[in-house]
């Protein structure tokens, strides 16, 4: 996995208070962080600015994966 | 809800109305209600700030206006549908105007209509945590309550086709840079320091005051009036009510991201 993979995992972890082994590439982002529509918008927050990038709401729209999201953010960078 | 308090000049707007201050004819009334009896003579400055978790505000109450449609004769539609813009524009205007000193403080999402209340302040305060968006194209129509003349007023061209014709967010360091926002503070800091603007404002003299926002901030009139005919003639198609149906009927997680 990629490294930003790794720092959106440990981001998370931190964030929501769950344990980062839960978060795998194939785990789904709002199942396994338990999050709703709002949260998920501060989390676009958090993560733009953690990784300087600005990722468009329509390259997200169908990214359900911790691994897609990361994706996302590797073709950003 | 909507509640506010006057302390040392400074009025306290709060918005408080789950799930995210959704603008439809209870917070208009209410924000009537507040227009109605402000006291200018003894205030300096008005903050505007949301208690719910969720943000700053989402918008138009997309539930309301679908069933408001439902229930309207298609002939009564027009009537109802410029009854209802010309309250929301004569409200979003008296703000606009205020001769306080008018400071936004942004968290969470603000979209929408709620974007188009933002841009009737003076000065924008955004946690790190703020997203602005004008997704009203995923509906087929454009903002309606004063949004893009306000905007247009702000930022550049440029920006504004690109907030508009995409429907993205923003944060609200991108709002900085792009001069919306004046000061992005970290999560929890924006009452803070809106307090502090306040504060300051509070310390010039009346007149002075008034005069430079007057100067500074006119009402784009003619512009406004040209937005309010664009939506009413796009929000009478059948487009606009497919879309609503299909907001209010649709169980996805994330229906306030465009």
């Amino acid at each position: 996995m990629s490294a930003s993979f790794d720092r959106l995992s440990q981001l998370c972890a931190k964030r929501y208070s769950v344990d980062a082994s839960i978060i795998k590439p194939e785990g789904d982002v709002f199942e396994t962080l338990k999050i709703d529509s709002f949260q998920a918008a501060e989390l676009m927050s958090e993560l733009e600015m953690e990784f300087d990038v600005e990722i468009p709401d329509y390259e997200l729209q169908d990214i359900k994966t911790f691994g897609a999201l990361a994706g996302a953010i590797d073709a950003r960078l | 809800m909507i509640r506010w308090t006057l302390r040392d000049g400074t009025y306290e707007l709060e918005l408080g109305r789950d799930p995210c201050n959704e603008i439809g004819t209870t917070v208009l009334g209410e924000l009537e209600r507040f227009l109605d009896q402000v006291d200018t003579e003894n205030a300096s400055a008005l903050i505007i700030h949301s208690t719910v978790r969720g943000g700053f505000s989402a918008g138009a109450d997309l539930r309301e206006l679908y069933n408001g449609f439902m229930d309207v004769p298609d002939k009564e539609q027009e009537p109802r549908l410029r009854e209802f813009i010309d309250r929301i524009h004569s409200v979003m205007d008296r703000l606009d105007m205020l001769p306080l000193t008018t400071i936004g403080v942004v968290h969470g999402i603000c979209f929408g209509g709620g974007f188009e209340l933002a841009l009737t302040c003076d000065i924008l305060i955004a946690e790190k945590s703020a997203r602005f968006a004008f997704p009203e194209l995923r509906l087929g129509i454009v903002p309606g309550f004063g949004g893009i003349p306000r905007l247009r007023r702000d930022v550049s061209n440029a920006v504004v086709r690109d907030l508009l014709l995409t429907g993205r967010s923003i944060n609200a360091k991108k709002a900085v840079t792009c001069g919306l926002v004046s000061q992005m503070v970290p999560v929890g800091a924006g009452l803070r320091a809106a307090r502090n603007t306040a504060e300051q404002a509070n310390k010039f003299d009346p007149e002075s005051r008034r005069s430079c926002k007057a100067f500074m901030k006119p009402l784009p009139t003619e512009q406004l009036e040209e937005e309010k005919e664009l939506f009413v003639r796009l929000a009478l198609r059948p487009v606009l009510q497919a879309a609503l149906k299909k907001f209010v009927e649709s169980d996805d997680p994330r229906p306030y991201l465009p």
